[in-house]
């Protein structure tokens, strides 16, 4: 934090001052969150996704704190437990579909926030800390929603479970181990109920920290803006308080307004009804299908139907599927292109709205469906163009591309005029 | 080097897929998928309304009432109820002592222990139990009902895709099997058709055959139609007691968050006030 141009902490109490030469805590939230966090002033409303994102992470540990009161991890009476909390205890209702709900905006506030790096280029140097971080926050996010999915031991619950831990299996020489030790059995059951419990109450805090570190990495440059440019001087910021937290506050109403919405009115919508029937390895559901948002995910798994000599088909649809994530971990050298902002590239803008975010949905709507034709076909060229996108479009386009002439500074984009220098 | 293994790596990724597009759809040419039988005689739900439905639903308490009487006189020798307890029959609009009464009289008594012999045995069942099960397990269930085991009917409403619909459409749905169903999916013995089961033919046999079957004591006509719609209300209220609750509370949350909105939303233009003249004055 060590923008020249911003506002200096400066206690204005004696217990105050005391304190910041003791403990400062007030002078850490007022560099990180208040009016000594120079921010871009040309945000636009993309760049709420994050604190959003934050604000239902706080959602999802403080309901689930509270179900966890009420919850019993074990085979036997868990999904009980769960009605009981859903019919006896005082608005156990509104905590449990408010945990069940959240996990999902959590997962739209993420999906958002990691489409606008995406598209503004906020992965590349200075910021490939931030996006790598970043990665590790999503794919911790992902093993924790699964695991939570299987505590109310539901079919979907017990047979989503018996997948997600089986794709361990098609790994050669070691996978059978490492199923069963994720699951502390040959089956789900008891054990990996147990497990899968103790987890999901550990790793939100883990992403808590990594939390820190993602901010922690975001002070260092400071923030992105959808034109790219580096920030030159104090006329291309405004404090982070009260600008954003005003912008973040109110857009934090709207979105809680939608949230409340589905979480009072249709608190199922977004769940599969077999999650009703109470666990049962004896019978399989008709169609076994996680929740929405592993849809592209599961589509690129289920699109590999055929041995490539001698590795399988399903262990080549494990790699492809842990692949496709991974891949986002070499993004920023992958795209070489020293723009930014995908404003400033005009066929880099046409890859992604084009080919990128359709290709997302296409994955997204099959891996809901059940695995036939056409849902097959139709992952198999998404997900051939989600490869092709991130590992040869973008590192060839950023070598043939010509960008579009950027502006000389963001206060020049804004205001039209130059920016003047501070001496 | 990353870019150079990426590029490779994209290559066999992508080829692959491209690979098993192509004979995907050359099978799916040569040899188009047959819609399972299934498909072709399965319907969706009947479109039906519940007074509980909307946003601004409620519960209608008589229709609830009458439905409970279905699910008493007709269903509940085989499915039962393990996850509501006779108490929760108050909020249906029974008195105390009602309760009371049908928790005491309900055919199926509550399992104990004899407080003298400490050996297995039953009781009258009090408000605070949860309605007693039909049968004893698994197995029994299944052994009395042709190897297939009743449904708790608790949740039945949310553990079964079109909900309350669903239910009404397969209780009134029973029917004989169209002239051109092929043999194989025809019922067997002990099963019967009903285009609403996702395989056509179920164990449970037409449970609401009369008109007429229930007496309703509120002088209701208990058509076919009417028995079935009452009893799916019923079980949209045992698979979602706090329903109406949870209605009510969401236009008070939602009159809160709009109201807050606002105000914050109002702050945030003000407080940009000076930032955004400056853009207008580019405008101008």
């Amino acid at each position: 934090m060590s923008f020249p141009w911003a506002q200096q902490y400066k206690p204005t109490t004696e217990f105050g001052q005391w304190m910041d030469d003791r403990l400062p805590v007030g002078r850490l939230i007022y560099n990180s969150l208040g009016a000594g966090y120079p921010t871009p002033r040309n945000l636009n409303y993309m760049w709420n996704f994050g604190s959003l994102a934050g604000l239902f992470l706080v959602i999802q540990i403080v309901t689930g704190i509270i179900l966890a009161m009420h919850y019993a991890a074990n085979a036997n009476i868990a999904f009980d437990s769960v009605e009981h909390i859903m019919r006896d205890v005082n608005s156990g209702w509104m905590i449990r579909y408010a945990h069940a709900n959240g996990a999902s905006f959590f997962f739209i506030a993420i999906y958002l926030h990691i489409g606008r790096g995406l598209y503004y280029g906020s992965y590349k140097a200075p910021r490939e800390m931030i996006w790598l971080l970043g990665v590790v926050i999503y794919l911790l996010a992902m093993a924790t929603a699964f695991m939570g999915y299987v505590l109310p031991w539901g079919q979907m619950s017990f047979w989503g479970a018996k997948v997600i831990t089986g794709l361990f299996e098609a790994i050669p020489l070691v996978g059978k181990p490492i199923q069963e030790l994720l699951l502390g059995g040959f089956a789900p059951d008891n054990a990996a109920l147990n497990r899968f419990f103790s987890l999901h109450y550990l790793l939100p805090f883990v992403i808590a920290g990594v939390i820190i570190m993602h901010i922690w990495a975001l002070h260092i440059p400071g923030s992105n803006n959808p034109t790219g440019v580096s920030v030159k001087g104090k006329q291309d910021t405004v404090p982070f308080h009260p600008f954003y937290t005003a912008k973040d506050g109110w857009f934090v109403g709207l979105a809680l307004i939608v949230f409340t919405a589905m979480l009072f009115f249709m608190p199922n919508a977004l769940g599969h009804a077999d999650n009703y029937i109470p666990a049962n390895p004896l019978s399989t559901p008709a169609h076994i299908v996680p929740e929405w948002y592993f849809w592209p995910w599961y589509a690129i798994l289920r699109a590999f139907t055929f041995d490539f000599f001698f590795i399988p088909a399903k262990l080549l649809g494990v790699l492809a599927m842990f692949s496709a994530i991974l891949v986002w971990f070499f993004l920023p050298w992958l795209d070489r292109s020293p723009v930014r902002s995908g404003d400033y590239r005009p066929r880099f803008k046409k890859f992604f709205w084009f080919g990128l975010i359709p290709c997302i949905a296409i994955l997204g709507y099959c891996g809901g469906a059940p695995a036939e034709e056409p849902f097959v076909m139709l992952s198999q060229l998404a997900s051939a163009y989600y490869f092709a996108h991130f590992l040869i479009v973008l590192p060839l386009l950023s070598r043939i591309e010509k960008p579009t002439p950027l502006p000389n500074s963001i206060t020049e984009a804004v205001t039209g005029k130059p920016i003047q220098q501070a001496s | 080097m990353v870019r150079f293994f990426g590029i490779l790596i994209g290559l066999f990724f992508a080829g692959m897929m491209v690979y098993s597009f192509g004979r995907g759809a050359v099978e799916y040419v040569s040899n188009p998928p047959v819609k399972a039988v299934e498909y072709q005689f399965h319907e969706k739900p009947k479109e039906v309304s519940f007074t509980s439905d909307g946003p601004f639903g409620k519960f209608d308490n008589q229709q609830l009432q009458r439905g409970f009487q279905v699910y008493k006189e007709v269903c509940a020798a085989c499915h039962g109820l393990r996850l509501v307890a006779f108490r929760n029959l108050a909020e249906l609009g029974y008195n105390e002592d009602e309760v009371k009464a049908i928790a005491a009289n309900w055919p199926i008594e509550t399992a104990d222990i004899d407080p003298n012999t400490g050996e297995a045995s039953t009781r009258p069942s009090i408000p605070a139990d949860k309605f007693p099960k039909p049968f004893a397990n698994n197995v029994a269930a299944a052994a009395a009902n042709n190897n297939a085991i009743p449904p708790d009917l608790s949740l039945i409403t949310k553990a079964r895709g079109g909900g309350a619909a669903y239910i009404y459409s397969l209780l009134t749905g029973y029917t004989q099997p169209p002239a051109d169903l092929p043999e194989a999916n025809r019922p067997g013995t002990g099963l019967h058709y009903n285009p609403y089961f996702a395989n056509l033919n179920l164990a449970m046999a037409q449970p609401i055959v009369a008109e007429d079957q229930v007496t309703y004591s509120d002088g209701t006509k208990a058509t076919m139609s009417q028995m079935a719609q009452d009893v799916s209300a019923f079980l949209i209220w045992t698979a979602e007691p706090s329903l109406i609750k949870q209605k009510q509370t969401g236009w008070a949350v939602l009159a809160f968050l709009l109201i807050a909105t606002i105000l914050a939303f109002l702050s945030y233009k003000s407080i940009w006030a000076d930032v955004k003249s400056e853009k207008k004055k580019k405008d101008a």
